[in-house]
């Protein structure tokens, strides 16, 4: 085997020669990084503004609002949801290819990464906690109506699953079910209705008690 | 052959606990500051995403476990920048000592770079003259085996669940780099990539519903004609 060395499997990393606090550790990596000028700080608040305060699924949601009002658009974001995006200025770090699944009766589409946390940053933001947690890895794809019911969620019976597991760096975005009752909304109203977890396939968009 | 990391389908996690929809994005401060400076660090350009991802993945399965999630990719970092002798281990030992401006800090990410190296992102495709063996609609195995071909222990993306299953093509992808060389210095070794549905009822003792699918991207490599 060519380059043996080259992820050696050393109980002891290098990790571990910063302090065992998480905070106190990236405490020190910053300030370590920092004074040898490798990392500028107001660089890392920027990143965490952005990512805070600018990336989150009101992005993904606004595409969602979208689809369901303007048949022609729905039609290109199922085709080609890149050039849509793009389109529409959404791209970037995680979201360089994009597919888009919709969910109809007879199927519903569930996101999952189980080798790490794959997530669509530029539609929806940083993965939330349980996106990444141990359980939504290893179960999703063997028991998702299981998943859905820690959710809340139980699917009308006849309802075919299909779970996307974020193997390569293509990322997934789920266009839910268009509630009934919400004929009469815009595309600004719709994208109210729409969660995050809707996006990712584990709630459905429940319809707004005003207008049923 | 299997790490830690490769987790889909296992038993005994529990429930999944389930964050408040107004949860903040990033729920202590270090969270934010560990992401930045992972994504900062990479900034230098000694590693690409895959040798980010398998540094995560071969940390000690204890390490990989006990640790958060941010945990892990600051652990994962540090790693790296010991690996690839952007720092030393003398230097982690002693983080308030006085230190000289560091060779790589040119490219150091400055604060006006930083939206547009974001929106930039670091797209995967790449043109290559590999021929594409399949089409939506055939049916392929995977590897009996999932591991790295390459580098024994080495990163891959076919996770164990799926070694060894015939399921259906139902996308092209186009041509991407290769994670199994990308993650080692092989090159990007860019090939075909394909969205593969595989039946529940396939891939585990005991589907849920027999309807149901999982579907992965694979690569190439990874796949053969089934019958």
């Amino acid at each position: 085997m060519a380059h043996d060395d080259a992820h050696p499997d050393d109980p002891h990393h290098a990790h571990s020669h910063l302090p065992p606090d998480p905070a106190l550790r990236v405490k020190a990596l910053e300030t370590i990084l920092t004074r040898r000028g490798l990392v500028d700080p107001a660089a890392l608040d920027e990143i965490i503004d952005i990512y805070q305060n600018k990336i989150g699924p009101q992005n993904g949601a606004r595409v969602v609002a979208k689809a369901w009002s303007d048949p022609a658009f729905k039609a290109a974001l199922l085709e080609d949801a890149d050039t849509v995006l793009r389109e529409m200025d959404i791209y970037g770090r995680q979201g360089e290819h994009m597919v888009v699944v919709e969910n109809t009766p007879e199927t519903h589409n569930m996101v999952v990464c189980t080798l790490c946390s794959c997530y669509p940053w530029p539609v929806l933001g940083i993965p939330p906690a349980w996106y990444k947690s141990d359980a939504y890895r290893a179960r999703a794809v063997r028991e998702p109506r299981k998943v859905l019911a820690d959710f809340g969620v139980t699917l009308v019976e006849g309802t075919k699953v299909r779970v996307w597991d974020s193997t390569a760096e293509v990322r997934y975005l789920v266009l839910p079910m268009r509630p009934a009752g919400t004929e009469d909304l815009d595309e600004d109203a719709l994208a109210a209705l729409v969660s995050r977890d809707s996006m990712v396939g584990t709630a459905l968009v429940a319809a707004p008690e005003a207008a049923t | 052959m299997s790490r830690v990391h490769d987790m889909g389908g296992r038993f005994g996690d529990g429930p999944v606990e389930v964050d408040a929809a107004d949860a903040p994005v990033f729920k202590e401060d270090w969270h934010g500051r560990a992401l930045a400076l992972t994504l900062a660090s990479a900034a230098l350009g000694k590693w690409n995403i895959d040798t980010s991802r398998h540094a995560r993945e071969r940390l000690a399965p204890q390490d990989y476990s006990r640790f958060s999630y941010y945990e892990k990719w600051i652990a994962g970092a540090t790693d790296l920048l010991v690996e690839t002798g952007v720092l030393t281990p003398e230097d982690l030992d002693t983080p308030e000592a006085e230190a000289p401006r560091h060779e790589l800090a040119d490219r150091a990410l400055t604060p006006e770079r930083v939206a547009r190296v974001l929106s930039a992102g670091g797209p995967a495709d790449r043109t290559c003259d590999v021929v594409k063996m399949f089409k939506p609609g055939d049916k392929v195995r995977t590897l009996a085996k999932a591991g790295n071909r390459f580098v024994d222990g080495g990163h891959t993306r076919l996770p164990s669940y799926a070694a060894g299953a015939v399921g259906e093509v139902v996308r092209f992808h186009g041509t991407h780099v290769f994670p199994d060389r990308s993650a080692h210095g092989l090159g990007e070794a860019p090939e075909p990539l394909y969205a593969v549905a595989f039946a529940a009822s396939d891939l585990w003792v005991v589907a849920e519903d027999d309807g149901d699918e999982v579907i992965l991207d694979l690569w190439q490599s990874y796949l053969e004609p089934a019958p």
